[in-house]
């Protein structure tokens, strides 16, 4: 009452510095992580080179200070990972060479190959793996690798743009960060063929399993560049997989980046990307979740020149008890881009959707327009959406909106199918189809929407 | 939109004198010592001749919130600390025990009303009736002067019809059971930080009861000045509508100028019983501080209702133009089955003022709506946010939702924000939500000027028109003034 405001004149910040002692984080949670850590970080790659140790050192550091986040943590309120300390996870060993796959998942037509990156369990897979088909000039390889033979493709770049801060999970990937897949498209190289990376999760039946896939992706100006992910689950015992990746699109570069997440019921899938897009760039990011018993992707993009062009969508499919929680950030720190996102997501059992989307217009960055949508169909008495789209705006002259619905399937149009003698369960999964199609809509490229919408099938027919 | 030099002159001419209500009363008035601790409580207490069992809930409202942190962590919202100890909890003009006519209200207070424009003598608004007939827009007040009710018009009239419309602090004596029943049913003691507070020092405030079946023949009202320096406002108002009742409640509020800032940390409570309804308006006019975000009230305040009966109905609606931070989130539990909860509002932030306003409606009943139609207007260097929850429990079968949020930005220093939670745990139930922010479109402008109108006509014309929803869901008398408001509260901002 007796003060005086002198602190609200200062420029609005978009957010808060990260405290000493952060609410919101459990501490307690990292110890298990650091043991296994220290045990295990002399055999980590690229050991050698003070700047790996030092990224890795950080990452360690901040973990040790967070640990894990809790439900008070704001960007966390809906999704819990006390399950995760529970579970005493072993970080996963060498890749289990036994494995053996039959048919490793692609858009590719069958029968046609291309470049791809198979890991298993985080760890690269060299046999199974291809760079075939590649232009001249694009390196494509696993991080060990990079890290060993090649450090300075990935130095300039690493730990640039997905940085600890306040956020725990880049802090353990960078703590733990040794493999993953590395993609550097030079300047002015289309890459006709779509750059396929697959990872298989196995883990053990003796105890659960953690890794922390890397991933680097640098696509330089002009360049151009297509890039599937699949996600996939073999074994029946829980895993948890804590990805990071770092996507720089470069002035009028355009990055396609698409994912397939389909892994069991039995692993936790975390993953964190970051991107950066240049001037005219374009950023076009979709993610597809149907696996996993929790998953939670946050993408954060920020533009980086005028003109950029992000675009972030996806949909899931959940039953089951499984959680999925999508959480994205767009920045628009410099004026004239756009953004777009589109997420549809279909809920079934006692399943549970968490959308979270923030918009940040910084000042000055005028002529944005920003888009965002998301859309929830509940199809059971016990499922669950929360969302929480969110728009920051600092800047006047700007365009700006966000819409968000959450309901069952509409009966006047199951009514409409019935009249013209569909039957019940049919009408419900064409209604259900038209719904998810409509995201899918947002992936340009033709043969990744059509291996995309296989998958929607594929889930609605195993309903 | 650039301005001439001619427009920045003339705007700055008006807000100037834009705030008209920042002048104090000189009045002597009986004032606490400084300070915040069980005493302050007991002091309150017995200035009120409060019985035993209030005196006990103050503190154990009081010991909890000691306890509690102030909530600094999730509103967007920035200010210092604030010395909970460097401020008078109780505050008011010296009169005898209770004015049992208006003639023994000093003659100063009345003088203050008078230059607020609100109306204290019954006969006034008679005559004014007379010369409208057919129509009623007489409008019974409560006048809160710091921390005190002087006045309350009207009484005998809707005494008549059973309905009572008092200061809470004589409701305590004069219906215990009624104030003891429901007062922290919607808002308990240990609800947030500024809540508690309020349950701990509160010091007079509004409490209405309208019986079984009755409609309130007349707008409820009413108006609270915060005139001593350093004090804090703590009101509690608890209106209860019985069954099949409707009251319509008018709340308005001013403060003088002054340099500090000052804590205005109120609790509103609504009871709905069986088809009962009750729409609640607020034109929220505090001192908002100067241009240079100097001085201001801070308007820390809990409002919430509940709809308990089946069919029942709360509306809120708020134009808040004033205070140099707003934290406020009327909401509404919908419990009985096909109960409706509205939520209508337009703020306004300049210069740099912060608000951080909302709504929560939370579906429990089966067939429960909601409605929330939010538009925010934010100009100079004010930061302003929607903050809303739509929460459907899994039993509210066939609840509705229906949010509508639209921002509007006037300059390229301010901020406009929007953070809607949505949680839904019942498929039947259908949500949606929508929010958009832009700036005037030049094309509109364009309309306006080339039919004539000048540059500040045409801004107020478009924001009148942008928040028309809003402003047709207040009581007539309320909406000319909230719209004269609405321009005011913009002069200066354009260019």
């Amino acid at each position: 009452m007796a003060t005086t405001t002198t602190s609200h004149g200062t420029s609005p910040g978009p957010s808060r510095a990260p405290e000493a002692a952060p609410r919101g984080f459990d501490p307690a949670t990292a110890r298990p992580f650091l043991e296994q850590f220290d045990r295990l970080k002399a055999d980590l790659p690229g050991g050698s080179l003070s700047w790996v140790r030092d990224l890795r050192d950080q990452g360690r550091a901040r973990f040790a200070q967070l640990g894990f986040p809790t439900v008070k943590n704001e960007s966390w309120r809906y999704t819990n990972l006390r399950a995760l300390d529970k579970l005493a996870f072993q970080p996963a060993v060498a890749a289990e060479t036994g494995v053996r796959f039959d048919v490793l998942p692609t858009v590719r037509a069958a029968g046609t190959s291309g470049p791809r990156l198979v890991f298993v369990d985080g760890r690269f897979r060299a046999e199974l793996s291809s760079t075939a088909g590649l232009p001249a000039g694009v390196e494509l390889l696993n991080l060990a690798d990079a890290l060993t033979h090649k450090p300075d493709l990935v130095g300039e770049h690493l730990g640039r743009l997905a940085t600890p801060d306040d956020l725990p999970l880049v802090a353990l990937n960078t703590a733990f960060l040794a493999d993953g897949p590395v993609l550097h498209v030079p300047q002015g190289v289309e890459v006709a063929e779509p750059v396929e990376l697959v990872f298989v999760s196995v883990g053990s039946d003796e105890h659960p399993t953690s890794f922390h896939p890397r991933t680097l992706i640098v696509a330089e100006d002009n360049a151009r560049v297509v890039i599937v992910e699949h996600h996939v689950g073999l074994g029946t015992g829980a895993t948890l997989s804590n990805g990071v990746g770092e996507v720089f699109v470069g002035a009028n570069a355009s990055v396609h980046h698409y994912k397939v997440q389909r892994e069991h019921t039995n692993a936790f899938h975390l993953s964190h990307t970051a991107a950066k897009v240049g001037g005219h760039g374009v950023y076009d990011n979709f993610i597809l979740t149907t696996g996993a018993k929790l998953s939670r992707n946050e993408v954060r993009s920020t533009f980086d020149g005028e003109h950029g062009d992000i675009h972030v969508s996806g949909a899931y499919m959940v039953r089951g008890d499984q959680h999925v929680d999508t959480s994205t950030f767009i920045d628009h720190a410099v004026p004239c881009c756009t953004s777009r996102e589109v997420y549809k997501g279909v809920i079934d059992d006692t399943a549970r959707a968490v959308f979270q989307g923030k918009i940040l217009v910084r000042p000055g960055a005028q002529k944005t327009d920003g888009y965002q949508q998301n859309r929830a169909l509940l199809l059971s008495e016990t499922a669950e959406i929360d969302a929480k789209p969110e728009l920051e705006i600092y800047a006047d002259d700007v365009k700006c909106s966000h819409g968000a619905t959450a309901g069952e399937l509409d009966d006047q149009q199951l009514f409409y199918l019935r009249a013209r003698g569909i039957d019940k369960e049919a009408a419900r999964g064409l209604l259900i189809g038209a719904f998810l199609a409509e995201a899918l809509d947002e992936i340009p490229e033709e043969g990744v929407r059509e291996a995309f919408q296989a998958y929607v099938s594929a889930w609605q027919n195993a309903r | 939109m650039a301005a001439t030099t001619e427009t920045v002159e003339q705007v700055r001419a008006v807000t100037e004198q834009k705030y008209k209500y920042g002048f104090t009363t000189d009045i002597e008035s009986d004032v606490a010592p400084k300070g915040l601790n069980e005493d302050t409580v007991r002091f309150i207490s017995a200035k009120k001749e409060e019985p035993e069992w209030l005196l006990e809930w103050r503190l154990k409202a009081f010991r909890a919130w000691q306890q509690m942190e102030e909530p600094h962590h999730w509103a967007k919202l920035s200010y210092p600390p604030i010395d909970y100890q460097d401020a008078h909890y109780y505050a008011a003009p010296k009169m005898k025990a209770r004015p049992k006519s208006l003639d023994e209200v000093d003659p100063e207070l009345l003088k203050t009303y008078e230059k607020l424009g609100i109306p204290l003598r019954e006969q006034e608004i008679l005559a004014g009736v007379e010369g409208s007939e057919g129509r009623s827009p007489a409008v019974a007040v409560d006048a809160v002067f710091d921390s005190v009710s002087v006045a309350t018009t009207f009484k005998a009239k809707l005494e008549e019809m059973g309905i009572i419309f008092c200061a809470i602090s004589e409701a305590v004596h004069k219906c215990p059971e009624l104030v003891q029943k429901y007062l922290g049913s919607v808002v308990p003691y240990t609800d947030n930080f500024y809540a508690t507070l309020n349950s701990a020092v509160f010091t007079d405030g509004s409490f209405v009861y309208i019986p079984k079946g009755v409609r309130c023949p007349m707008e409820l009202s009413t108006y609270f000045r915060i005139n001593q320096a350093n004090t804090g406002q703590f009101e509690r108002t608890l209106i209860i509508a019985d069954e099949g009742s409707y009251v319509s409640y008018l709340e308005g509020c001013t403060a003088p100028k002054r340099d500090e800032n000052q804590l205005h940390a109120a609790v509103v409570e609504l009871v709905a019983l069986d088809d009962a309804q009750i729409k609640y308006s607020t034109v929220q006019n505090w001192y908002p501080g100067n241009e240079e975000g100097v001085g201001g009230i801070y308007n820390f305040v809990t409002k919430r209702g509940a709809c308990r009966g089946k069919n029942s109905k709360i509306s809120w609606t708020q134009v808040e133009t004033g205070s140099a931070i707003t934290w406020k989130y009327p909401s509404c539990i919908l419990q009985g089955d096909n109960s409706v909860g509205e939520f209508y509002s337009v703020a306004i932030t300049n210069n740099l003022q912060q608000a951080d306003t909302g709504t929560k409606m939370i579906h429990i009943g089966k067939n429960t709506r909601s409605t929330i139609v939010s538009k925010g207007i934010s100009a100079g260097r004010a930061q302003q946010t929607y903050r809303g929850l739509v929460k459907i429990l899994p039993k509210a079968e066939g609840a509705r939702n229906h949010t509508q949020c639209d921002s509007l930005l006037i300059g390229d220093q301010c901020g406009a924000h929007t953070v809607p939670y949505i949680e839904s745990r019942n498929r039947t139930a259908r949500i949606e939500h929508e929010a958009t922010t832009a700036k005037i479109s030049e094309d509109q402008l364009f309309y306006c000027r080339q039919r004539g109108l000048s540059e500040e006509d045409a801004v107020s014309l478009i924001v009148n028109g942008f928040c028309k929803e809003v402003l047709k869901e207040l009581p007539m008398e309320f909406a000319v003034e909230a719209q004269k408001l609405v321009g005011i509260s913009l002069e200066g901002s354009v260019g």
